[in-house]
């Protein structure tokens, strides 16, 4: 039974554990030579959440998923997982796939999954089950015994991930997980993904596809020029970046009257959306002195209101603006 | 965790299953052999050519001296000018014409003697003709001196004087010679291993990078565990195509050689040796050899011999996985090949060199314990005795080194990943070594 999307699992982890976390990264910063990775930058990853780790090229993303994944150690500052610093052990407890991922070219496909699969601890019976479950399952049973380089891309990139989630991580760290997938594909490691972290397991999702942050992510973080500049719920984020601004569509008796009038009180943007009457668009930003329920009557007043939405930031814009005012 | 028997697995697996490789490991010992065998038909094919020669003897005195073989026919001429000897040679196709002329006193005759032929006569038939000369004008000059020749082989004497350790043990000159074939041959082996196998190891090394699977596999693996599964790997498939080669060269070998009845040996170096000493008396010589056997430490030999070519060929396995390590793609790999090499080739100059001439001099001490140099000079020193904690000493050395290696190989991985390309001064290279 789901409940708004969300499983009654999931909802029930989330009452248990919903101020637990899985993941703190403590003050790290990180340096290669002159050039400054990661300055001061600490996150929280709560247990069961999907975690968005944005920002544009070059900001430090990959080198703070690579201290998480031990492959870099920071310069100073402390990574904690479950409670317990950062060990060599704790590399089962992670998934991780790379933006900058490959397989052996001449591997076979199964072999090639079952050596990946041992290297993170599993046995070989149980990793061939859980290969088998998951080929099955993403209906990619018959290239077992094809090799790499016979496969297109997308279709590596399948066997990719099975190999990130094969172990049951506790935390799956998804770098551009979509890049070289086609929509319907996308769509399907997409659904992986979100009944993944409803079974249990805690998401970083680190992505440029702003589309996917916004259906997917519960938190996130900015990152820019090596410093932490944004974090937060993504619903509080977006709270915080709203400011008032309402589309309207209203039909008068004298269209340039009215919009002297709307432009003369207020702060006025035009806008265009789909619509079968022939009325005013704008864009409206509405003074904190002025409720809302005030600002639509009056506009009932001035006509007949047909459209009136508060523009609420997408996730686009709130990457574009905080990046910029940077 | 241990995952380096994984890694080792997969490493051999998938380079003994590679196509070329399976191919080249049951191709080349055919072409060597084919080689060979082509070698062997065509020198034997170059030495049918049955050659004329012409022989002008106005002295008179060659006469007999000149007995056709099978390949070389000798046709006197007489009562024939030179200028008619030189046409008839020319147009009967005849290789050349010796002409010997006749003169007053032998002195003058030694110089007048002239060979024409249509072009440079071959190197090995003039030295034929000019011993053959040469021993009868000497045999003459002695009767004109009034001496018999006779006389003077029966003076002729051969001195080898026996040599003894101090302990007493009998040693023989052949000893010196057998205990420098072994370092030799122990050294030359491992030279040829490493040229073929370091390759291996360098392109092993860098898959990961052109592939990309890199920063998957060092998510789950230690670089240094990677970089060993890889070396061990190699160094298993290598072994094994070694072997194979090794048997089929020999199969092959004893195959060609007794159908096609080709002489392996005839006219190798040891072959005229072997043959020279047994007009010396057979029995002295196989005595010496089974005596310098006997002398030879065998036990330390054989055992030295496993460590010293193991640890070397690791050693400089993991200098290749440095450079492998440092770089993004095999065309950058070029210049590095020679730094490696250098000290390879300075330990077998060392060896044959100041080893031979003294073996347990300064230099020969000090370069069998540089790791770089040991497995090569110290092994061509153990036959020649060298007391065992030094022999320790070096193989420590030798594996700390090794161990060493695929440490700061590690780290140039580690940080290589991390560098997209940038160029990293000596002072951050210093730096990342601590990470």
């Amino acid at each position: 039974m789901r409940v708004r999307g969300f499983s009654i699992q999931y909802i029930y982890t989330l009452q248990k554990e919903c101020m637990e976390k899985l993941l703190e990264v403590k003050n790290v910063s990180k340096a290669y030579g002159d050039f400054k990775a990661l300055n001061n930058v600490s996150i929280e990853v709560e247990k069961g959440s999907i975690f968005g780790l944005l920002g544009p090229n070059g900001a430090g993303k990959t080198t703070l998923i690579r201290i998480i994944n031990q492959i870099t150690m920071p310069d100073t500052g402390s990574v904690i997982l479950d409670g317990e610093p950062l060990q060599p052990h704790h590399i089962k407890y992670i998934g991780y796939l790379p933006e900058e991922r490959g397989l052996y070219k001449t591997m076979k496909v199964g072999e090639q999954a079952l050596y990946l699969a041992q290297l993170k601890g599993l046995s070989k019976q149980e990793a061939k089950e859980r290969l088998k479950y998951w080929f099955d399952r993403l209906e990619i049973g018959d290239w077992w015994d094809k090799k790499i380089q016979e496969l297109s891309k997308g279709m590596a990139q399948k066997i990719q991930f099975v190999v990130t989630v094969l172990h049951k991580p506790k935390l799956l760290i998804f770098d551009e997980p979509f890049s070289g997938f086609d929509p319907i594909n996308a769509n399907l490691i997409k659904d992986e993904i979100l009944k993944l972290r409803d079974e249990g397991a805690t998401v970083i999702f680190s992505t440029h596809r702003m589309e996917s942050v916004e259906e997917m992510c519960d938190h996130i973080a900015l990152l820019d020029k090596a410093n932490k500049i944004l974090d937060g719920k993504l619903v509080d984020i977006k709270r915080q970046y709203k400011n008032n601004v309402f589309e309207i569509g209203l039909i008068t008796p004298n269209h340039a009257a009215t919009s002297a009038l709307l432009k003369e009180k207020f702060e006025v943007f035009p806008a265009t959306f789909k619509s079968i009457n022939d009325e005013l668009q704008y864009k409206v930003k509405v003074p904190d002195s002025v409720s809302t329920n005030d600002f639509v009557n009056y506009l009932t007043s001035q006509g007949q209101l047909t459209h009136f939405v508060e523009v609420i930031p997408t996730a686009s814009d709130i990457f574009i603006e905080t990046i910029q005012n940077n | 965790m241990n995952h380096l028997p994984l890694i080792i697995k997969r490493e051999y697996l998938t380079k003994v299953r590679n196509k070329s490789f399976i191919i080249m490991t049951f191709l080349s010992p055919f072409i060597f052999v084919g080689i060979f065998a082509l070698v062997a038909y065509l020198s034997s094919l170059n030495n049918d050519t049955n050659r004329k020669i012409s022989i002008l003897d106005e002295s008179g005195l060659f006469a007999d001296e000149f007995n056709s073989t099978p390949h070389t026919q000798y046709k006197l001429l007489k009562n024939v000018s030179l200028e008619e000897a030189k046409k008839e040679a020319e147009t009967e196709e005849i290789y050349g014409l010796l002409y010997i002329p006749k003169t007053e006193n032998l002195d003058s005759l030694s110089k007048g003697i002239t060979f024409y032929s249509e072009d440079s006569p071959s190197l090995s038939m003039m030295g034929d003709i000019n011993d053959m000369l040469e021993t009868k004008v000497n045999t003459l000059k002695l009767k004109e001196a009034g001496i018999d020749s006779e006389t003077i082989k029966s003076l002729h004497v051969n001195i080898s004087a026996n040599q003894e350790t101090f302990k007493g043990k009998e040693t023989s000159k052949l000893g010196s010679g057998l205990k420098l074939a072994f370092g030799g041959a122990a050294g030359y082996l491992l030279f040829m291993f490493i040229i073929i196998y370091g390759n291996m190891i360098m392109r092993s090394v860098i898959e990961e990078k052109t592939s990309r699977v890199i920063e998957v596999i060092i998510s789950s693996v230690k670089p240094r565990v990677l970089l060993l599964g890889k070396i061990f790997g190699t160094t298993l498939a290598g072994i094994t195509q070694f072997l194979i080669w090794v048997v089929l060269i020999l199969v092959l070998m004893t195959v060609v050689t007794s159908v096609f009845g080709i002489d392996t040996a005839a006219g190798s170096p040891s072959q005229q040796i072997i043959e020279s000493s047994v007009d010396g008396g057979t029995q002295q010589v196989l005595h010496d050899i089974m005596l310098e056997i006997n002398n030879l430490p065998i036990a330390n030999l054989v055992v030295m011999f496993v460590l010293f070519f193991v640890g070397g060929y690791l050693l400089y396995a993991s200098l290749y996985a440095s450079v492998g390590a440092a770089v993004d793609s095999e065309t950058d790999t070029q210049q590095f090949m020679m730094p490696i090499l250098m000290p390879l080739i300075l330990a077998v100059y060392v060896g044959f060199f100041t080893v031979i001439d003294n073996p347990h001099g300064t230099v020969s001490q000090v370069f069998s314990y540089i790791p770089f140099t040991s497995p090569v000079v110290m092994l061509m020193r153990i036959p020649f005795g060298v007391p065992l904690w030094q022999q320790l000493l070096s193989v420590v050395i030798l594996f700390g080194t090794f161990i060493g290696m695929v440490w700061f190989a590690a780290k140039i991985y580690r940080v290589g990943i991390l560098m997209y390309g940038k160029k990293p001064t000596y002072k951050e290279i210093f730096k990342w070594l601590k990470y």
